[in-house]
Formats: C-alpha cells, structure tokens, sequence
C-alpha cells in the first residue's frame, strides 16, 4: 500500500518537473528527451492504475515512434538560428492567455475535488481482468463492442500515412 | 488505492503546463511537442476513471487518441518539413499569411 504511494508521488514529480523543463529548455532536442521521460512516467502511472496494455502503447506509440519522428524533424530542420532570438513570446496576449490558464487549472483542481462521482460501474473489476488476462479482456472488447472505431482508427493512421506523404513530397 | 482526484489533479497540471508551453514558445516544433504532452495528459484522466469505474471503455478511448495523435504527428511533421523549406527555420512569428 505504502509502496503504491512512493510510486505515484514519485512518477507524478518526474511527470510535472519534466513537463516543466520541456517547456523551458532552450535546446529542441533537451524538450525532446524531457519528453520522453514525460512520457515514460506516464507510462509508470498507467502500471500503477493496472492497465498494462496502455502502458505498453504508452511506451511504443509516444515515446517510441511519435518521439523518434520529433528527433528526426529537429534533426531534418536546423536550429541555429533559434538561439538567436529570445526564448520567449510574451506579450500582452500571452499575459492573458497565462492568466486564464491558471484559471482554468483552478477549475479542473476544484472540480475534480469539488464533484462526486455517479453513474454505475462496470463488471471489470481486478479480479476479472486478472481471470481473463489483462490483453485478452482489451482485444476481447476491440474485436466485438468497439470494433467500428477500432477499423476506422486504422483509417486515420492510412490517412495520416498518405497526407505526409503528399505533403513532404518535392514538387517538380 | 490512490484517490481519483489526485490523478485528475496530476492530469490537469500536466495539461496546463502543455497549455503555458503552446502559449509563450516560439518554435513550432515544440509547440508541438507541448500538444503531445496534453493529449497524453487527459489519457491520465481517462485510465484513472476506468479503474475507478472498474470498466475498460476509458482506456480504449484513451487508445483510440493515442492512434489519433500519432497521424497528427505525422502530419504535423511534414508541415513542419514544408515550412521549413519555405520560411527557413519553422518559427510561429514569421509564419503570418492569414493575418491581413
């Protein structure tokens, strides 16, 4: 029980702190690995919650593939010249725009605090999940509830495939 | 069992912090990376609900965005790509086409 504590408070910290510095580092490639581990310690949240199957997307998806592409773009792009100006963009939209971020994380804070939860619960609990084997209960539903978002998921990603294509292809 | 809330809480900082990082940068590309961030922030929200709810729909749906932000990734690359042959060096400030 203690343990589950340690390691939520400890993977939530790397979480926050990483996010921060990702915004912060001055570097592309500095974000980029601040990144990953972001999204590593996401994954270590997900292994908390007991979902391994997202973990496992978590750590392939983000930050195996989506990352590598970022890397191979900073790499593709230079950035030299991006040091030479200052790091920021602060002015009076952003003053704003700040201001009514912290409202909004008021909100989301209280709400989530504030607000009780209803509706009912489903029948996977734990137990159930362990019974059935954790990847066997998602393929399970994939293959038979959710199977139309499932086939059009893979729709988007051939769309995705063919628009980059189209898009990054020289014109002659 | 940690409480929802705090999982919320930590989603929502870390959605926020994506929000703040769109909001006062200045290369494109990390902007990027800062819409990344917040898309895997509110998957934080969706498993911890589906283990609260004792059901698997939130971590599908979580899924299913995590397919969505990778096209987007791929798209979004390829601008960038273009962009760059364009402007040289991909920054938000010189890229004002449709500000009239």
């Amino acid at each position: 029980m203690i343990i589950q504590w340690i390691v939520f408070i400890l993977a939530s910290l790397a979480a926050i702190v990483f996010a921060l510095l990702m915004i912060t580092r001055k570097n592309p490639i500095h974000s980029a690995v601040c990144l990953i581990m972001n999204f590593l310690s996401v994954a270590t949240l997900y292994v908390l919650l007991g979902r391994e199957f997202i973990a496992i997307s978590q750590v392939i998806i983000y930050a195996g593939a989506i990352m590598m592409l970022v890397v191979f773009t900073i790499m593709l792009i230079s950035v030299e010249e991006v040091r030479k100006k200052p790091l920021l963009r602060i002015g009076a939209g952003g003053v704003i725009g700040i201001i009514l971020t912290l409202l909004l994380l008021g909100y989301l804070g209280l709400g989530s605090f504030a607000g009780s939860l209803y509706g009912e619960k489903g029948n996977f609990t734990m137990e159930t999940i362990r019974e059935m084997g954790p990847f066997k209960a998602v393929g399970k539903l994939f293959m038979t509830q959710y199977l139309l978002p499932f086939e059009l998921a893979s729709v988007v990603l051939l769309v995705g495939i063919i628009g980059a294509v189209i898009l990054a292809k020289k014109e002659r | 069992m940690i409480p929802l809330e705090l999982y919320l809480l930590v989603s929502a900082l870390l959605f926020v912090i994506g929000v703040i990082g769109v909001l006062i940068r200045r290369e494109a590309i990390v902007i990027f990376m800062s819409i990344e961030m917040m898309l895997s922030a509110v998957g934080i929200a969706l498993v911890a609900a589906s283990r609260v709810y004792e059901a698997l729909d939130g971590m599908i749906l979580a899924f299913l965005g995590m397919t969505v932000a990778a096209s987007e990734a791929a798209i979004g690359l390829a601008i960038f790509v273009l962009l760059h042959r364009t402007y040289k060096g991909v920054k938000v400030d010189d890229i004002n086409l449709l500000k009239g």
